[in-house]
């Protein structure tokens, strides 16, 4: 009777294993299925490449070449601000920090990974929006208020990959970098950080994945116009994929909604294309 | 000895650095809190929501409901996956790997993209139409690679010893994993759900065309319902009730907390168990 017991929750184990497969197959079945179709009839260059995006006029445009375009200013300005600070937080808690601050520090910096992203888009919305719109000029909702707020939400995954990628340096060199008369920051910017790359371009990865897929904090400060920008014009307003999505999907209806599901698939490559650089990267470093 | 520039640089930068991460925490806090506190009042603790009082307290249960059964689909799933992959699959075996892939693909998604997949799966091809049941559905898959890992790490960190002598007092594997392993690696467990829970709560872009927007509490699971991140959304974009909306953000801002602060005090008795 206990053997039978037995081999019945083994399989049932087995099949709950199961489970994150089926989601997976059945996420990409769903989209493709929904979003391939539309892709074809507009043609996959008019899709990608087309500047224009226009699904209200008569005939109806389709490009979201300028939503690809402005996920990527986004996405860079928030690394220029976020990858910096990150690094050089890492390094301070990794290397630096007294334990009684880091005892304080941590839990501060988990924290901010908590915050909801409809928070963070709240606050900037409220602070960072009018701040721009009063002392810099534009009408605030930019590309630049958006990089700031997403160069704050990539802040922790930043740090805490790094740190960790810091940590995991051979103490060894520090100490020969000092033995050899090297000044206790040389050795951290010369011999450290160096020898923690890897791990640190895994975190500029996995926060460059967080930064694409952002949805909500992005949409209630970017101002969203589906216009094509040139990296000058970071006061003007711009949209980014994942914002096209949410806006338009309440009153989508049939090639129209495609579209959108299709632009959901352009995205969902996006970012298997970063999580299969992420493990390649964290493989070469196991080995 | 005088330090030179470039160290001076590099020092003052990571000082920088650090001190600005910190106030940055803390500006946003202290302005949501500031600025929020005032409109934190009676009124808006009211059963139903109107124009008028622009109630919370619908998304706060609603909130609960999604969270609760999210949590009740994942749960069982994640922990079981966990218990095949530690206790009972043969090492480097070809479902580990696959399951390993796949875990991390889903913990990769977007919740944008987990939302358009749950409005054409739950909600269009199951035809359960915008309700609580899509909603939670969509996170529970969303929260399924997190519950996993965790589980697995606490599994993981359970000595040999324990199990062997599980075996060796003749118990099978079954009783083994429930009796010894599961309860020693219950706090580690329990963290990794709470760290569910905070991503549940937060959740807005893959609840929106799932779970909806009523601003009803709703009466099924079949109904629709917005959660507490929705509603602040809503009311945000509206742009009619920035006062509530930062009453909403405290109160979201408090359950993180208390949700980071639980975790915690968890995670600490876990490693405190192993010494």
């Amino acid at each position: 009777m206990r053997k039978y017991n037995e081999i019945i929750m083994k399989y049932v184990f087995m099949i709950s294993a199961m489970t994150s497969i089926l989601a997976v197959v059945l996420i990409c079945f769903f989209l493709f299925v929904n979003g391939i179709p539309a892709i074809k009839e507009i043609g996959i260059f008019d899709f990608l490449l087309g500047t224009k995006w226009a699904p209200t006029d008569i005939p109806a445009t389709y490009g979201i070449f300028p939503m690809i375009i402005g996920s990527i200013y986004i996405t860079v300005g928030a690394g220029i601000i976020g990858v910096p600070i990150g690094i050089l937080t890492a390094v301070f808690l990794a290397k630096n920090c007294p334990k009684i601050i880091y005892k304080y520090i941590r839990p501060a910096i988990d924290l901010l990974a908590g915050i909801p992203s409809v928070v963070y888009g709240f606050f900037g919305m409220v602070t960072i929006v009018p701040f721009i719109r009063n002392y810099i000029g534009g009408n605030g909702s930019s590309i630049l208020s958006a990089s700031i707020v997403l160069g704050i939400m990539i802040l922790p995954t930043m740090i805490t990959v790094s740190e960790s990628a810091i940590r995991a340096v051979p103490e060894e060199l520090y100490e020969g970098a000092i033995a050899l008369g090297a000044s206790h920051e040389r050795s951290l910017y010369a011999v450290v950080l160096p020898a923690a790359k890897s791990g640190i371009l895994a975190a500029i990865i996995l926060s460059i994945g967080r930064a694409i897929g952002e949805t909500m904090a992005v949409i209630m400060v970017a101002g969203n116009q589906a216009i094509l920008r040139n990296p000058s014009e970071v006061l003007k307003g711009v949209r980014t994929l994942t914002a096209n999505i949410v806006l338009e999907m309440g009153y989508a209806a049939e090639l129209h909604r495609e579209v959108l599901i299709a632009s959901g698939v352009v995205l969902f490559i996006f970012i298997l294309i970063i999580n299969l650089l992420f493990s390649a990267i964290n493989n070469k470093e196991k080995e | 000895m005088r330090k030179k520039p470039k160290d001076l640089f590099f020092s003052i930068n990571m000082w920088l650095s650090t001190g600005i991460t910190l106030c940055i925490l803390l500006f946003i806090i202290g302005h949501v809190f500031v600025n929020g506190i005032a409109y934190i009042k009676p009124s808006l603790f009211e059963f139903t929501y109107n124009s008028e009082n622009v109630s919370l307290l619908p998304a706060l249960i609603t909130t609960l409901f999604t969270v609760v059964l999210a949590l009740l689909l994942a749960v069982p799933f994640g922990v079981f996956t966990a218990i095949y992959l530690t206790e009972y699959a043969k090492r480097g075996s070809k479902l580990i790997k696959v399951v390993r892939i796949t875990t991390e693909t889903l913990s990769g998604i977007p919740s944008i993209v987990y939302g358009l997949f749950g409005l054409l799966f739950f909600v269009t091809y199951l035809k359960w139409g915008y309700s609580l049941i899509a909603g939670s559905c969509t996170l529970a898959i969303m929260i399924l690679p997190v519950i996993i890992r965790t589980t697995e790490e606490s599994l993981k960190a359970v000595p040999d010893s324990y199990r062997e002598g599980a075996f060796a007092l003749g118990a099978g594997r079954l009783r083994t994993v429930f009796k010894i392993i599961l309860p020693s690696a219950m706090p580690g467990i329990l963290a990794g759900i709470i760290v569910s829970v905070g991503r549940c709560v937060g959740e807005t872009a893959a609840l929106i065309y799932t779970a909806g927007t009523a601003t009803k509490i709703p009466k099924s699971i079949f109904e629709s319902g917005r959660t507490l991140s929705i509603h602040m959304w809503a009311l945000s974009s509206e742009g009619l009730y920035t006062g509530q909306a930062y009453a909403t953000a405290i109160i979201l801002l408090v359950v993180v907390i208390a949700i980071n602060a639980l975790s915690r005090f968890l995670s600490r008795k876990l490693t405190r168990g192993e010494q």
